[in-house]
């Protein structure tokens, strides 16, 4: 990548935003075409690949995508399932069929009680809903029983992932924490100790304060050497 | 933005609660740890005092805005203070529009509570006509971030803004307040008697002082103490006890203790402090 | 003390601005985002000696089920002024003055809001007013839109306000207070108003006061000019995010 393609992907637009005239473009994600112009509709990162002009968010509520592993609050339960809070503009919903095993109606506040966090997955995403199941084949989702939880602008998420999971990776190794990621920006940090978790929490402070450096990788792992000592 | 925000769910209060019983918190805190302090003055110029005190996130703003009126029957040749806290719903996703909800009241009527049980305005020095006329002082606070302990935040914000006030331009004859037009003359207080406030919070039994929202919404209950230090000794001058726990004699003595321990950091702050704001308003003069 | 003239001539009253501005000249304007931490976005945009504070929460279910809109998303807006930010106190609370900004500011924001793809949501918008120095609903408005797009809301264009006027017969843009409360010739007319950034469609129109029509025009063409410059500064802002 030239420096000028660098900082040309880095430019952030806002609404309103011109970003390209005439014929040779087209539209993408969060940006419309008015008479010649594609204009930009959300605040973000402009991306230009081949003839599609788009927006990358960089704020804004969680919007659900099916597959996505996510953490949610039981915020209340009926008799065919329980109602969950992942963030994002509509409620979620997780079925009894799509919880592994058999639940009888009268056990389910004692599978997932209100107020308890789990690490699920999206699979179905309607107009105004979201649905829910806790049956994958990987397996990984369940009810969080301890734990540390942070939560962060969704947007970071793909930033403190990594590419290929490479960021993630080098906290885990250096906190000694089992991190869950959920795409709706919050994440479960489980460790031995508080001092530990409290460790993960501030690994990802920083990226979260870094974002737009380049060779965050770099200075994260830096950072982790110099306060590993500190940390208690 | 993009910084991590804190909400409260069951598994972050068994968090604050095991760290805390480590003598340990969320952020790297000692249980008697204060968070950094930072204060502006000036918010508005249209007040006759104002400033904005920052503890990590916690915003809070305080404005004193003067009036004149007719003194209250039993206190003839008394000024009037009132005092209020709005909870702006800009400031926090659990804050609503409406009434002023218990929070807002107990927060306003405590932190009245030690600026007029301390003596620290001398409301006989209010009076322009006995039985007639007094000087009104309104002390409003607001809201702009919520991170916890409002009632510390905005009782140290009460007391910056009334030492800072600025009468303003008084004509004697017709009682026409000319607003905007401000006098060299401080508010009539009593410095020695200077109120400061530190609310001590329990959880489990383990003490602690300036939570945070997830810390706040974890404890199981608070005594808030204000301490004035007239002569060579200190004196409590407002105390309030709040949420359902209960607390030891030990527990209560300890936090008085510290309340007093932090009454000397917070008097070196607000000294310095209204010594820096005198400085440059002088500056400005010239 | 000023008296009323009755000024017949077309020339007026009132040439040289109380400031020194010229008279399509602008207060200083600055303008800084992500204030409120808790907020999902938040803006503050000073104007002279007016600073307006923004802060958008949202978008969420709006509940009561009632009062959803089930075409699409509505944006809600809570304009307030703090007691201390004007010279005699304002008591705390909701005034019918408030209530009013709060609803034309809503009119004026929600024409660039493009909410379809979010049915039965609501985004909240709180104004509050810290220090008045006239202009305020226009310094909310400035500050709201820039929230509303730090807040990821899916907007088509930014939306721009300025408080024109016109003391005697003459057309001034971004009024303060002094010139508000002008009492010579044929006193002072308030005209706030706002401008969809690019379409320069307006979506917020106040006027009160006296205007002949040719007047009034002009008052509207030199508004759409000020207001660009708002906008330059928004976007300038915005595009300055972390």
């Amino acid at each position: 990548m030239t420096a000028k393609e660098k900082t040309e992907k880095k430019q952030i637009v806002a609404p309103g935003e011109i970003l390209e005239s005439g014929d040779d473009f087209l539209p993408g994600d969060w940006t419309i075409k008015e008479g010649k112009d594609i204009v930009a509709i959300r605040l973000g990162v402009m991306e230009k690949n081949d003839r599609l002009v788009k927006v990358i968010p960089l704020s804004g509520v969680y919007i659900p995508r099916r597959g996505n592993v996510v953490i949610g609050e039981i915020k209340d339960m009926n008799y065919s399932g329980w109602m969950v809070d992942i963030g994002g503009p509509y409620g979620a919903f997780l079925t009894l069929k799509e919880v592994p095993g058999y639940v009888e109606e009268s056990e389910m506040e004692t599978v997932y009680g209100i107020g308890d966090l789990i690490v699920t997955q999206v699979f179905n995403v309607k107009r105004t809903a979201v649905d829910l199941t806790m049956k994958q084949r990987e397996g990984g989702l369940g009810k969080i029983r301890d734990g540390l939880i942070v939560k962060v602008n969704p947007h970071r998420v793909p930033r403190i992932i990594g590419k290929e999971g490479s960021m993630i990776k080098v906290i885990k190794d250096a906190t000694k924490c089992s991190i869950t990621v959920g795409q709706n920006g919050l994440i479960w940090i489980k460790g031995d100790s508080i001092e530990d978790r409290i460790f993960a929490k501030k690994a990802i402070e920083f990226i979260v304060e870094n974002t737009t450096t380049d060779g965050l990788t770099d200075k994260v792992e830096s950072w982790l050497k110099e306060n590993e000592g500190k940390k208690k | 933005m993009g910084e991590p925000v804190k909400t409260i769910w069951k598994v972050t209060r068994k968090n604050v609660a095991e760290a805390m019983n480590k003598s340990e918190r969320l952020d790297g805190r000692k249980p008697f740890e204060a968070r950094p302090i930072e204060i502006t003055f000036g918010v508005s110029n249209k007040a006759e005092g104002s400033v904005k005190v920052k503890m990590g996130r916690t915003e809070v703003v305080c404005g004193i805005k003067m009036n004149t009126q007719e003194p209250y029957t039993d206190h003839e040749n008394e000024g009037t203070l009132t005092t209020s806290m709005e909870l702006l719903p800009l400031s926090s996703p659990n804050f609503e529009y409406g009434q002023p909800t218990i929070e807002a009241v107990e927060i306003g009527r405590v932190v009245d509570r030690g600026v007029r049980e301390s003596r620290f305005v001398d409301f006989e020095k209010l009076c322009i006509k006995p039985g007639e006329k007094v000087w009104g002082i309104n002390v409003d606070m607001a809201v702009l971030n919520e991170d916890g302990n409002l009632i510390d935040a905005g009782a140290l914000a009460a007391i910056l803004a009334l030492m800072t006030a600025r009468f303003p331009e008084y004509d004697e004859k017709t009682g026409v307040i000319k607003f905007g037009e401000f006098t060299d003359k401080k508010l009539p207080l009593k410095i020695e008697n200077m109120p400061l406030t530190t609310t001590c919070f329990k959880i489990g039994d383990k003490l602690f002082i300036d939570p945070t929202r997830e810390e706040e919404d974890t404890t199981e209950g608070r005594i808030t103490i204000e301490i004035t230090k007239p002569e060579k000794e200190e004196m409590i001058t407002a105390m309030q006890k709040g949420g359902d726990a209960t607390f030891t004699q030990e527990e209560v003595m300890k936090m008085v203790e510290e309340a007093v321990k932090n009454f000397k950091k917070l008097r070196t702050l607000v000294d310095e402090e209204v010594s820096k704001f005198e400085k440059s308003a002088k500056k400005s003069k010239k | 003390m000023k008296e009323r003239k009755n000024n017949m001539t077309d020339k007026s009253l009132y040439t040289k601005r109380f400031d020194g501005r010229k008279l399509d000249e602008l207060r200083p304007i600055s303008a800084k985002i992500g204030v409120v931490p808790n907020a999902d976005g938040s803006a503050l945009f000073v104007q002279g000696d007016t600073i307006a504070i923004a802060a958008v929460y949202g978008p969420k279910t709006l509940n009561p089920k009632h009062m959803q809109n089930p075409e699409k998303g509505v944006v809600r807006v809570h304009y307030n002024m703090l007691s201390f930010s004007v010279g005699e106190r304002i008591r705390p609370g909701v005034s019918r003055r408030s209530q009013e900004i709060s609803k034309v500011t809503e009119w004026a924001l929600s024409p660039v809001v493009m909410l379809e793809e979010l049915p039965g949501t609501v985004i909240d918008v709180h104004i509050n007013i810290l220090q008045a120095n006239a202009g305020t609903r226009c310094a909310g408005i400035n500050a709201a839109s820039m929230a509303l797009a730090h807040a990821g809301v899916p907007m088509k264009e930014l939306v721009s306000a300025i408080a024109m006027g016109k003391m005697d017969k003459t057309i001034v843009a971004d009024v303060d207070k002094e010139e508000e409360d002008y009492d010579d010739g044929e006193g002072a007319t308030d005209m706030p108003m706002a401008y969809l950034a690019n379409s320069g469609k307006i979506s917020l129109l106040q006027l009160d006061g006296r205007v002949q029509v040719d007047k009034f025009k002009e008052a509207i063409e030199a508004g759409r000019e000020a207001c660009k410059k708002i906008a330059e500064l928004q976007m300038k802002t915005l595009k300055e995010y972390k």
